[in-house]
This record gives C-alpha cells, structure tokens and sequence, in this order.
C-alpha cells in the first residue's frame, strides 16, 4: 500500500461520506413527508416532486447561472406538487395513497418532458463547507465536504421536531393528524392545515430534488433518483414519524449504500450485487427486529390513512390505534 | 426546446401525409422513401451510449430518399418486438436498427424470421452465418482500440500508478475495454494498476458518482468508465481534481482541465454504409465490424494536461493502428487469477471471435468478473 | 374502465349487511349512470389537459396525437394484439396488491414477486428441462408462483407476527429481489454462453409455452383473465372470500368473530405474491426462454396502479390494465410520427391516473353526505 491509499481504512471513511454525501436527498424527503403524515395525510408521490425539483433547479441554475435560484424554484415547485395533492386528497372519498402514486407518474414523465434540453448542458453546482481542514489527508478532507443543504437538512429535522413538540403550530399539526374530531372541536380547520403541511413537505423533497441535481451527483438525466424519494417515504414508518429518527435513518441508509463501492475499491469484488442490497436489508432487518405485533404503530398518527371512514379501522393486536394505511379505496 | 419541437411538427406535417399516400393506391411522383427504424434503449439524448446512436441517425435523416423513425427507451421484452411489427406495418420500414444488445435474441431472430423481406441489422450482437437468418446481421466498433490509447494517456499522466474503471455489467464488451485500456497504461508502466468497480446496472449516477469518489478515495488519478452516460463520473472526477479519460462520446467541455482523450463512437460510417447498399437495391451487408482503421472509431482531441510525450507514444502507437499492424490482446497473457488466457506466440487479432466472448480480467486489474 | 364492474364493486359491502334500504330502481339506474358517466368525463378532463400541453409547449395538434394514440393502441388488429400483449403482465401483477387489499393491506412488492418468480421459473425449467414440455411447463408455473407467493407472504407474515409495516417491508424485499435476481443471473445460474446480456440457461424452444391460438399474444393474457374471474368467483361466493371481506371491513370485529386472521393474511399475500411471480414465469416460458435483467422492467410498478385504479376489484383489473397497455401501445406511433419524446405518454398516464381518482369524488354528489375534512 502505497501512501496515496489508505486500505481498509477506506470503507469505514468511505461510509461516513457516503452518509454525508448521499443521505441529503433522503433527509429532505423523510423529514418533509415525515410533517406531512403528522397532519394525517400520505403522500407517495414525493418520488414525482423529487425528480421534478431536480430538473426544474438544474434547468433555473442553468438559465440564471445562480444554483441558489434554482433551489428557490424547485422548492416553489414541490410546494406546489404538495399543494395540488393535497387539494385533490381533500376531495371527498378521494384516496390519497394512490393520488400520490398518480402523482409520482405524473411528475417523473412531466419532469422527463421538460428535462430533455438540460441533459446535455453543465449548470453552476452549488458550493460545499470545507470542514475537513484540519486533516492533512487528502481523503479525510474530500469525506468532509459539506454541502450547505445537508446541514440545512439537519437543522430542519431538529427544528421540526422542536417545533410539532412545543409550539402551537406544531400541536395543532399534531391534532389535525391524530382525531379529526378533536381539531374540528376546538375549530381547526383541517383541510387548511393538511394543504400546508403537505405543500411545505412537498417543497422540502423538491429541495431534496436540487441537491441531486446541483450537487451530488450534481447533474441531470433521467436516472437520478430512480426510486430515492419513495425510499425515503418508506423511511419516514420506519423512523415512527420522528423527524430526529428520520434523520438518522436517512444517515444509516445512506452510509450502508456505499458499502458495495467502498468493498470494491478495497478489492473486496465477489457478490457486489449482494453488498449493493444492503441498505434495503439492514433497514428490513432493524425494522423486523425494532418491532413487535403489540408496538407496531407506536406513534402513527391516528388519521394517518383513514379515508374518512365512519367507523374506525382497527388492526388486531394495534389496540386503540388505526392501521396507518387504508385498506381498499372504498368509503363505506 | 422550441426549435426541437418546431422541426418535430415539420416531420409531423411530412410523416401524416406519407401515412395518407401509404393507404391511397396513387402515391406521388415522389419515389416512395426508404424508410429506417431506430430503436434505443434509453433516453436519445443521454450523453452517451444512446446518443451517439441518434446523432448517426440524424446524419442520416439529411440523405434525400430516407426517412428515419425512432423510438427510445424501448425496454429489451416482447415490446421491442412488438416496436419492430409497428414500424413495419404502420410506418412502413424495410430497414431496421436495434441498437441495443439484449434486442438480439429472441426478439430481433423472431421478428426476422416472420418478416424475410425486412433487413435487420443490430448493434453488438454476434451475427453467425447459417445460425441467424440471412435478413439479420450484426455490427461493432473495436472501440478497444481507443480503450488503449486512452490507457497509454492514462499511464502516462498518472502520478499515483492507479487507475479507475467504473463499469456497469461484467460483459464481454466491458472487460474487453477494461482490459485494453489497463494494457496501453502497462504499456508504459508495467506496474500500473486499475480499479474497476461495477454498478450493477447502465445507468445509476448516484452509483456511479459513489464509486468515482471511493476510487479517489484509494488513491485513484485517473478514471473511465462503461455506462450508459459518462458524465457524472467524468463531472465528478473533475470536481475532486483528477483525470478522465472518455467513453462514447466527448465530454472534454465537461472537463476542461482534467479531460486526457476519450474513445468515441463514429457511427455514421456504419449507417451510411448501410443506407447505401440498400439504395443500391442490394443487401446490407451481413457481419460489419471495424476499428479506426475503418473509421468506426475515434479518439477526442488531446485535452491540456497531456504531456507531449505522452502523445507521442499514443500517437505512434494509433498509427499502428490506423495502418492495421496492432495487435492488442497478444500472448503470454495472465488474468488476475493467475491463469494464462493467452499462450505465448498467439495473437488474438481484433476479428478473432474469442475476443467477442471475454471473460477474464488481466493482471493488474483489480475486481472480479462475478 | 367498466361501470358494471364498478357496481360490482361497491355493492358487496352493502348486500352484506342487509338489502340496502336506499337500493330502489330509480337509486341503481342513476348509479349506473354515475359509473358511465364519471369516468367519461374524467377521460375527457385528461385529453384536455394533455391536448394542452401538446399545444402549448410540443406544438402539436393534440386532435392529430389522439388519432394517432387511437390507432396505435386500438385502431388495428396488429395494434390491438400489441395493447394486449402489454396488458397481460399488468393484470397478473394488479393481482398481487389487489388481493391483500381486500383485508386492508398495501402491498406494492409485485416487482418483486414477479422477478423472482421469473427467476425461479427458469431455473426449474432449466433444472427438468430433458421431461416432456408438459411437464416442464407445470414445473416453472409451480415454481415460480411459490417463489412468488413465498416472498410476499413473508411480507404478510412479517405484518401479522412482528407488526412489520408491510408496504415498507414488501418495497424493501422488492429491492433485495432485484438484487437476488441479478445475483443469480450473473453468478451461479448464468449461461456462460450468454455473452453480453448476462442469463440463465435457455429453458429450450419447445418448452416455451407460446402464444394464444389465433392471435400474436402470448398465454399470460388467458391466465391473467382467468386469475381475475377466479379471485372474483372466490371473494363473492366463498366463505374464505367472505371472511376476507369481514376483516377488510373491520378487523376486530372478525377477531372478535373468532376468525383466524393470520391464515387469511397469509393466503390473501401468498395467492397475491403467486400472481406476480405467475407474470415472472410467463415472461420467461412465453416471450424470454430464459432470465434475465429484463424481468425488472416495471410491469410490477405498473401493477400496483392498475390494481389501485381498479379500486382493487378483480374485474375492474382487466379494462384498467387494457387501457394502460393501449397508452403504451400508442407511445412508440407518437414518438416516430410527432417526434415527442417517450415521457410524453408517461405524462399522459399520470394526468388520467389523478384525474380519474380524483373524479371518485363526483360519486354520490347527488346524495350528498357531511365528511371528515
């Protein structure tokens, strides 16, 4: 080994910065569907805002030469996703997870429609932190290049989760999201509150979308995101609806997706399609071993999924909680 | 984006009226065109693979007589048949191209045999007389040989003595440009190096982005790759400050700096070949392959950190090339296992069919074929 | 999509109960109607959304795209075999979400399902492939609908038994199967001979199980329609069907009943996965003869929304599936003749997709009810 590698010390360093590399666009999208199943809806579609974001940033950078700019867009155009899902979701009998899948078409083809001009051209990428200055070796320093969105994503899952606790903002989200009846008491508009949180869960997984495009891996086509933002809608059950736990999801899944390029680089070749699985198998493992029959719904919001449905559907063994996904469309 | 859809009207307005004087018995005084059927695998315009295809074809469409239809991201399952039957029955094509591997077999043999009077001819694939039907052929660029030369660049500039390879699928005509660029670099340094890792699929940026910065990571200063689109390993690699070396297409305007050669496709040698038999009235021909002496294939334009010695050497060794006389894959040739692959004395020129089915990598590479 | 079907569908839960006290002629004719009539409209809503965008952005004729699409998807007999063709693995893999549906489950693990059930087809088929072709044939349907069946079972069970989410888990196993998938076809299955498109061995010409007698389309278009008419048999007339229904409606109540829901969770996943994985091994005995990567090419995806626009009814499936096979049917005349690119029909089918659902909230507007939000 020569004194440019490292060896194995590569695949522990290699995991951190795909963590920090590749987490972001996953932390955007949990922590953003994460606020929007707080208020009691579902929407899957964000995988559609996602790849919307991306190419809507990366074509705005490109026509204004300001990367900063195309955030602002895609995160004005997720909120618009977000919004029309939810004022479609709030049509009576409507069903809002498959909306969402309808959407999430609607969105990937309309953002591929659109794309085709931005595949080609290189926009202005968005900077990066150098928090790695400290260290004299040359892979510890590029494994520390932040983004300045990956610590915004932070910062948002603690902030939301700071916020649905304490502020009166947050609880009324909460209320909106655990008995219908409950908010209308006290005269909380429900729908307006769901249009918000699901228009501003849009625009964080529209912003999710730049990042992909503007910094990691910081261009366009059309096999960006090929399935992160549904991924990452999967992560929000499994982190129990907590923006914190969101975030350390986002951070596991995506240290355990570099683990196959990392072993390859190292010289560890046999079975890489196995390695490459992984994440989706440590994720499965930790949920299978994280739950139980009895706590399974620990901290589903309670109207999470009921399709305002007169009687509550209940699931055996989930005492007093409602199954956190409807059953068929059907409103009896 | 307009301009593009401006001209699609155009051909809308064009193609409407053929489809109309297909029904009608009297066509105009107009020959009837020659109609040819593109068929990708992914987006056209890719970047890459893809493209390079569809920028031949749109050299094409300027022929007089010729009339192209394209259909992209046509998955390799009973839908490329049923695109192959479309173009033939509702737009009338006698000449088609599927450009994409898996298209071959069973798809393409099928609609062959149902269709006699229908010249198909595919990229890639390995074309046998007597196997195949006589209205199918095959065709390929030994892009190997820029494979190489982009090696020698590599090796050249390389300070580190590690090279990169992102790749997609252990396949044959992958192993075959990992081997060929890994020789040229040992071709200057017998101690040289190359990292290959595979992504498991021919379009995964986030992947391949992944696997660009874990070879930076192990010392890596000079990538290429074999996926569908280059540019987010050459846009990477870029960004960390190293070199790269070029596949399908050029990217050298992605990489200013960092940008060495790049082994690029010149499809529209083949096509018009092609075209022109056809025009003739006679059959394209049936097994087509061809390197730069033929002009199948290209190198980019130097990029500025290419030292003038380095040149030198690439440049000598093309002209062996382009003159016919180079051999690549020559014995005695060990695979990364030990094993000799190629015995002493033999040399496997560039039509030796062994070469269409490699399956080893050679010494020096490190990664593994499954 | 049928509106007979879809009074089919809403009617069970009702007949259920008791003869419904609002079922006069005159209430059923003017639901007829509705099933005609909203769906129409809804139809008619996405032309003009997507003739829009023709118009604004592509500059083209939307009146000229919509000829076209009609005579690609269905103008022809060769059009219509190629809408068909696409259908069939669309009905098979609705399957697998629409019959855990039924006990309140969201299961979108049908890729899955059918890669595996692809794989697993093959390498039996390749395993017995010296028997006579009868033989080799049930051999890769048993299979590839237990590998099929197994893995969303697993799902299921992982919900019954650890309170595993099992939309989360079945999309997770969907990746893993991808994974498995290309694991085996280019390791320990693959055909050395298969040069540049990694696969299994061939299963051999005269296994292949070919296509329906009198057109171009292959089998899993007969099974996928017999699946359909058998689900629906089943959920109507068996008392298994009906205890579904009973859990689907209301869980606790059909624990408090003293029925066994694990086993119905397991047979509503296993039968569902089974579908799929039946699709995996059509792919493979009628159009591939072997496996490989091209198993994962989203028909399971497709599933998924085919089954949630047929609000799940086993009837419904097949018209949905119908029309979303003729969309993609017509891509390819609108690609070659407008010059749009491929996403254009893409777009298309989200714009019907989220039109067509949200127009489920025209029904009943004429006996209009106070709801939740």
């Amino acid at each position: 080994m020569d004194q440019s590698g490292i060896g194995l010390w590569g695949v522990p360093l290699a995991m951190l910065a795909g963590a920090i590399r590749v987490s972001t666009p996953f932390i955007f999208v949990s922590v953003g569907e994460c606020l929007t199943e707080r208020s009691g809806r579902i929407n899957l579609g964000l995988e559609g805002t996602l790849v919307m974001g991306a190419m809507s940033a990366y074509g705005t950078a490109l026509a204004s030469g300001s990367p900063w700019l195309g955030v602002g867009v895609a995160a004005l155009v997720g909120l618009l996703l977000g919004a029309l899902h939810a004022g479609i979701c709030q049509l009576p009998r409507v069903n809002d997870i498959a909306t969402g899948i309808g959407l999430m078409l609607f969105a990937t083809g309309l953002a591929f429609f659109l794309g085709k001009p931005f595949i080609q051209p290189k926009a202005p990428n968005l900077g990066a932190i150098d928090l790695g200055w400290w260290s004299s070796i040359p892979q510890v320093r590029q494994a520390l290049q932040v983004n300045y969105l990956f610590v915004l994503g932070i910062a948002l899952a603690f902030a939301l989760a700071w916020a649905l606790k304490t502020t009166r903002w947050g609880l009324i989200v909460r209320l909106a999201g655990e008995s219908v009846d409950a908010a209308l008491a006290i005269g909380t508009h429900v729908g307006r509150v769901r249009m918000i949180a699901t228009a501003v869960g849009g625009s964080f997984a529209g912003i999710g979308g730049a990042f992909l495009s503007l910094y990691y891996p910081g261009s366009w086509n059309e096999g960006l995101s090929s399935g992160q933002g549904l991924m990452a809608v999967a992560l929000v059950i499994f982190a129990r609806w907590d923006p914190v736990r969101c975030l350390w999801a986002s951070l596991l899944f995506g240290a355990a997706g570099a683990i196959s390029p990392a072993l390859q680089s190292v010289g560890v070749t046999e079975g890489y399609y196995l390695f490459s699985a992984a994440p989706y198998v440590l994720t499965l493992v930790l949920m299978i071993a994280t739950c139980s029959p009895e706590r399974s719904l620990r901290g589903a919001p309670g109207e999470l999924g009921a399709v305002r449905q007169k009687e509550m559907r209940q699931w055996p063994g989930s005492m007093s909680t409602r199954a956190p996904i409807p059953g068929p469309g059907t409103a009896t | 984006m307009i301009d593009k859809f401006a001209i699609g009207r155009r051909t809308l307005l064009a193609s409407s009226a053929s489809a109309v004087a297909l029904g009608l018995a009297g066509t105009a005084h107009a020959q009837k065109p020659l109609v040819i059927g593109f068929i990708y695998v992914g987006p056209r315009d890719d970047y890459g693979y893809n493209q390079a295809h569809a920028e031949a074809a749109a050299v094409l469409k300027k022929m007089p007589g010729v009339k192209i239809v394209e259909e992209e991201k046509v998955p390799e399952t009973v839908a490329v048949e049923k695109t192959m039957e479309s173009m033939i029955n509702l737009d009338g094509a006698t000449l088609l191209f599927p450009t994409s591997f898996g298209y071959f077999d069973p798809y393409m043999l099928k609609e062959a045999t149902k269709n006699p009077k229908i010249q198909f001819r595919h990229c890639g694939g390995l074309w046998q007389e007597g196997k195949h039907p006589v209205n199918t052929g095959s065709y390929f660029g030994y892009i190997d040989e820029c494979q190489y030369l982009n090696g020698i660049v590599a090796g050249a500039t390389s300070k580190s003595g590690k090279l990169g390879f992102v790749a997609a699928k252990p396949i044959p005509q992958v192993l075959r440009n990992i081997n060929a660029f890994t020789l040229g670099a040992q071709s200057i340094n017998p101690k040289i190096s190359t990292q290959v890792i595979f992504t498991g699929d021919w379009s995964m940026p986030v992947k391949e982005a992944e696997a660009t910065n874990s070879m930076i990571a192990q010392g890596v200063d000079v990538v290429t790759c074999h996926v569908d689109s280059p540019k987010v390993v050459v846009e990477t690699a870029e960004r960390a400050g190293i070199y790269t070396c070029g596949y399908h297409t050029n990217q050298a305007k992605l990489a200013p700096k960092g940008y060495l050669t790049g082994a690029e496709w010149n499809w529209e040698r083949v096509y018009t070949g092609f075209v022109e038999a056809m025009k003739a009235g006679k059959a394209p021909a049936n097994f087509v392959r061809g390197g730069l002496k033929e002009g199948f294939v290209r190198t980019s334009a130097y990029g500025p950190a290419v030292s003038d010695a380095a040149k030198a050497k690439a440049d000598a060794v093309k002209l062996e090339m382009l003159n016919g006389n180079f051999v690549i894959f020559k014995g005695p040739l060990k695979d990364n296992k030990g094993n000799t692959v190629i015995t002493a004395g033999t040399s496997q020129i560039q039509t030796d069919p062994a070469l269409e089915s490699m399956n080893y990598l050679v010494e020096g590479v490190v990664g593994s074929t499954s | 999509m049928s509106p007979k079907d879809q009074v089919a569908l809403e009617s069970p839960p009702a007949a259920l109960v008791t003869a419904p006290a609002s079922s006069s002629a005159r209430d059923n004719m003017r639901a007829i109607l509705e099933r005609i009539a909203v769906p129409a409209l809804a139809l008619l809503a996405s032309a003009v959304i997507f003739g829009l965008l023709l118009a604004i952005y592509a500059g083209v004729d939307p009146l000229e795209a919509f000829a076209l699409m009609y005579q690609g998807a269905f103008g022809t007999w060769f059009s219509w075999q190629n809408t068909l063709t696409r259908a069939a693995p669309l009905i098979l893999t609705a399957l697998c979400t629409a019959l855990p549906a039924r006990l309140g489950l969201v299961i979108i693990g049908n890729e899955g399902a059918l890669v595996l059930g692809g794989v697993a087809a093959a390498a039996a088929g390749v395993a017995v492939s010296a028997a006579s072709p009868l033989v080799v044939q049930l051999t890769m349907i048993v299979a590839g609908m237990l590998a099929g069946g197994l893995w969303i079972a697993f799902a299921g069970a992982l919900r019954q038994y650890r309170g595993v989410n099992e939309t989360i888990s079945s999309l997770l196993l969907t990746y893993i199967a991808i994974a498995l998938m290309n694991h085996f076809v280019e390791g320990p299955l693959r055909d050395p001979e298969s040069l540049n498109k990694p696969s299994t061995r061939a299963i051999g010409d005269i296994n292949m199980i070919g296509t329906i007698p009198g057109m171009d389309v292959h089998w899993g278009l007969a099974f996928g329609i017999v699946a359909c008419i058998a689900v629906f048999l089943f959920q109507r007339f068996t008392t298994w069907g009906f205890a579904m229904e009973v859990i689907g409606g209301n869980p606790k109540t059909a624990r408090m009943m003293g029925l066994n829901v694990g086993r119905y969770v397991l047979l509503a996943c296993g039968a569902g996965g089974a579908a799929a994985g039946l699709a995996g091994t059509v792919e493979v005995a009628a159009v591939m003869g072997r496996a490989n990567a091209s198993l994962a090419v989203g028909y399971g995806y497709s599933g998924i929304l085919v089954s949630f626009l047929a609000r799940h009814n086993p009837l419904a499936i097949i018209p949905v599936a119908v029309l979303l096979g003729g969309i993609s049917a017509s891509g390819g005349l609108l690609q070659r003749r407008l010059d749009l690119p491929d996403a254009a029909v893409v777009v298309l089918q989200g714009i019907i997709f989220v039109v067509i659902l949200a127009s489920e909230t025209l029904y009943g507007r004429l006996l209009p009810r106070r709801q939740g939000s």
